[in-house]
């Protein structure tokens, strides 16, 4: 096994010391002045992609080098631009060759610091496979390149009736989305990455392409073998190079109704969630965003919600299920006090009262300007989700942080937007440890350290203590296997 | 009140496709590329479809130019709420020198034949960019016209159309039959859905020749050349503001 318990100490040690340097050093790193990447490797690589498939320019190695995460750029030491995935795998055995490390990029949208090319290295900018191939209309299903993202892919289909509703928000590669198991506001209805890749094509550390549910195949589901496509999605790009993805599409819904409704204490609102769930209605959204959130904004987008508790929900189906649906959620919001449930049918009232869910982000980092924006990521089941964002909120006024609330309720999610001055020691020290404390009481509760965003560089640490020694013995072994010379996005993960 | 809409979709390569000169630039790569309906003809249709489903219009018409592949879009249409198509039967050379003039008098022809009370079209295609269409129909069936609407109600027996100019907005009335041209902000399209889909696919489309409507569809224009936009040259970085000065100088910029 490459991993001995030295490392593996020193790791954990790392991990406390890198969130908090992380945040100190945002502005600052080191760019290597020495390539570790000798000249006759990077002619080779232009052999392979092109003279404009390489480049070693610094801004170049800069942006591939950051995600939009809080985590320090960490450039590359060469960025390379494959056009097909005979390029990835010939690239892919020369980086194995030399022992360089190998990180793939999409669209550079995560919020793990899952990029950052901690050894050096050579980065796969997969944007160049950027075709959908193989759409078939009366299967569900289509096949896409790295290069296509979440919003193209979705305008290329809009004409067949169909969609891929998993949205995480940013514009994000599916393939890249692929190896996070990304998920978003839509998972309650319709799943995440995890229950919608069919089959993918990854090119493992020594160049070998596999297909992991067999080429071309394609079906709803299959017993056949170990299931390899759920192992990559997730893997963030520690086991192999995504360069093709199969994917589960659904029917574009009918018809699309959006509510909000506002309610006097955060349990009313969350137990309105779980009722709603627990009543069977097939709620396509329901986002929850605290009084903090819902302030800011009221001042970032000028809306004049209550500032109190807000929940915003979406049902899907035809113009008869979703009377239905409304009037049943309506009940329930109004047996918990709910104040005004207001609803629209028309795509452009929608977006207005779905706005203040939609600029969360940005209207949190507007409530400090020149403060940075740390997103925590915890999932526990639903029942206990009243007790965990109520004993949050505590946590944070008594530790006086600043963290508007936003959440898919309805997964057992929350989000909270820590606002934080990265200058200020005494605050980065307390946002960290809230975090921590955070994590932990997730996990005591059932729950996940990470719902959606992955583990990338600052929660490895909390992926050990989520599952356990043994199951972390497993996981590593299955990645010294597939990537014995650990070259892929090494210090991610494990 | 209620009357007819003939709504205008054109076939255009999709707008999400990077599109590539033919080597004898004699015009672009369309041969396997994607196709789908032009932007603003799908505001054109749920324009129409709005107006239907408030009951101030009582059918949809959606008419499209061109070779076998239009009934795609049609198709579209009809998934949209369109309530039958027609085809206007146009392929091979014809359908190259298809142009706004042509098409103007097809759209005018067929707005007699069909007692249309109001026609929409987008306000212009992304492969011509040409913005002719809807004025020329108007004017060949002298009717009034409210281009580049933002917004369009009806107001009597005519439409309140609030147009976005240069300037600003201007809102303007016309009395019925009248032409409007959809632009942007006029709404947000539907998309086309699995049921609307299946039952677009029982919805008529008639097929009808341009010499039927007796259109004459000989162009007038022709295309010399196809070119790519000139490649972006590399900057020069200078040292100080003199060089800069120099440098503007020697290129005849200053």
């Amino acid at each position: 096994m490459t991993f001995n318990w030295v490392q593996r100490i020193s790791k954990l040690s790392r991990w406390q010391g890198a969130f908090q340097s992380c945040i100190f050093s945002c502005k600052r790193y080191s760019v290597q002045e020495q390539c570790r990447v000798p000249n006759s490797v990077v002619e080779a690589f232009r052999a392979v992609t092109g003279s404009d498939g390489v480049s070693m320019g610094t801004a170049v190695r800069e942006q591939h080098g950051k995600d939009e995460s809080v985590h320090s750029c960490r450039p590359p030491d060469v960025v390379v631009w494959p056009r097909s995935v005979e390029e990835v795998s010939a690239l892919a055995r020369l980086c194995h060759q030399h022992s360089l490390p190998m990180i793939p990029f999409g669209t550079g949208t995560g919020l793990e610091g899952g990029v950052g090319a901690l050894k050096g290295g050579v980065c796969f900018d997969l944007q160049k496979m950027d075709r959908v191939l193989d759409f078939h209309a009366e299967d569900f299903d289509v096949t896409v390149e790295p290069g296509v993202t979440r919003i193209g892919l979705n305008s290329y289909l809009r004409d067949s009736g169909l969609w891929f509703p998993v949205d995480p928000g940013a514009d994000a590669s599916l393939c890249g989305m692929a190896a996070t198991s990304a998920s978003g506001t839509n998972a309650v209805r319709y799943g995440t990455m995890r229950e919608n890749v069919m089959n993918l094509e990854v090119v493992l550390s020594d160049g070998t392409i596999v297909h992991t549910a067999g080429k071309g195949r394609r079906t709803r589901k299959t017993a056949a073998g170990y299931n390899l496509t759920n192992l990559f999605v997730g893997s963030e790009g520690t086991l192999g190079i995504i360069t093709k993805a199969t994917l589960r599409l659904y029917g574009i819904p009918e018809a699309v109704v959006s509510a909000v409704c506002s309610f006097s204490s955060v349990q009313a609102a969350v137990d309105s969630t779980v009722q709603i769930l627990q009543c069977g209605i097939p709620i396509a959204r329901i986002e929850f965003l605290d009084d903090v959130m819902i302030d800011a904004c009221n001042r970032y987008s000028k809306l004049s919600y209550p500032v109190s508790p807000t929940l915003f929900l979406e049902f899907h189906g035809s113009e008869r299920s979703l009377e239905e649906q409304v009037s049943l959620a309506e009940e329930i919001t109004k047996a918990n006090s709910g104040l005004d449930f207001i609803w629209a049918k028309d795509q452009e009232t929608r977006s207005r009262l779905w706005k203040a869910r939609h600029d969360a982000w940005y209207a949190a980092l507007a409530i400090r300007p020149r403060c940075k924006a740390y997103s925590t990521d915890v999932c526990v089941p639903i029942s206990k989700l009243p007790q965990i964002i109520v004993e949050t909120k505590q946590d944070l006024t008594q530790n006086r942080l600043t963290g508007p609330i936003a959440g898919h309720v309805g997964d057992g999610n929350f989000h909270c937007l820590m606002v934080l001055d990265p200058t200020d020691p005494d605050e980065v020290q307390r946002v960290q440890e809230f975090t921590d404390r955070l994590a932990r009481r997730a996990l005591a509760m059932d729950g996940t350290c990470t719902g959606e965003h992955g583990v990338g560089l600052g929660k490895r640490a909390l992926l050990r203590e989520e599952v356990g020694p043994l199951c972390m013995g497993v996981m590593e072994g299955v990645k010294a296997y597939l990537d014995p010379q650990n070259l892929m996005n090494p210090g991610k993960v494990l | 009140m209620a009357g007819r809409v003939l709504v205008g979709v054109k076939r255009v390569i999709d707008y999400a496709v990077k599109i590539r000169v033919k080597p004898d630039k004699t015009g672009v790569v369309t041969d396997g590329v994607k196709h789908s309906m032009n932007p603003f003809c799908e505001i054109a249709v749920e324009e129409a479809v709005r107006l239907r489903e408030k009951k101030l219009m009582k059918e949809v018409i959606a008419v499209s130019c061109g070779p076998q592949q239009c009934q795609e879009t049609i198709r579209t249409a009809l998934a949209m709420g369109a309530d039958r198509g027609i085809h206007v039967e146009v392929s091979g050379k014809d359908y190259e020198n298809l142009g706004p003039l042509q098409v103007s008098k097809i759209m005018a022809a067929l707005a007699k034949k069909e007692e249309a009370s109001l026609v929409i079209v987008g306000k212009q295609a992304i492969d011509g960019d040409c913005n002719q269409t809807g004025q020329m129909t108007a004017a060949l069936l002298d009717w009034p016209q409210g281009t580049f609407a933002s917004e369009v109600s009806v107001d009597g027996d005519g439409l309140k159309v609030e147009r976005e100019i240069d300037g600003g907005l201007e809102s303007v009335r016309i009395k019925m039959p009248a032409v409007v041209t959809a632009d942007l902000r006029l709404n947000e399209p539907r998309y086309a859905t699995l049921p609307n889909i299946m039952k677009a696919k029982k919805k008529k489309i008639a097929s009808v020749k341009p010499a039927d409507l007796g259109v004459e569809l000989t162009s007038r224009l022709e295309i010399l050349a196809v070119e790519d936009p000139p490649q972006r040259q590399s900057g020069v970085k200078v040292e100080s503001v003199q060089d800069l000065v120099t440098k503007l100088r020697d290129s005849g910029t200053l």
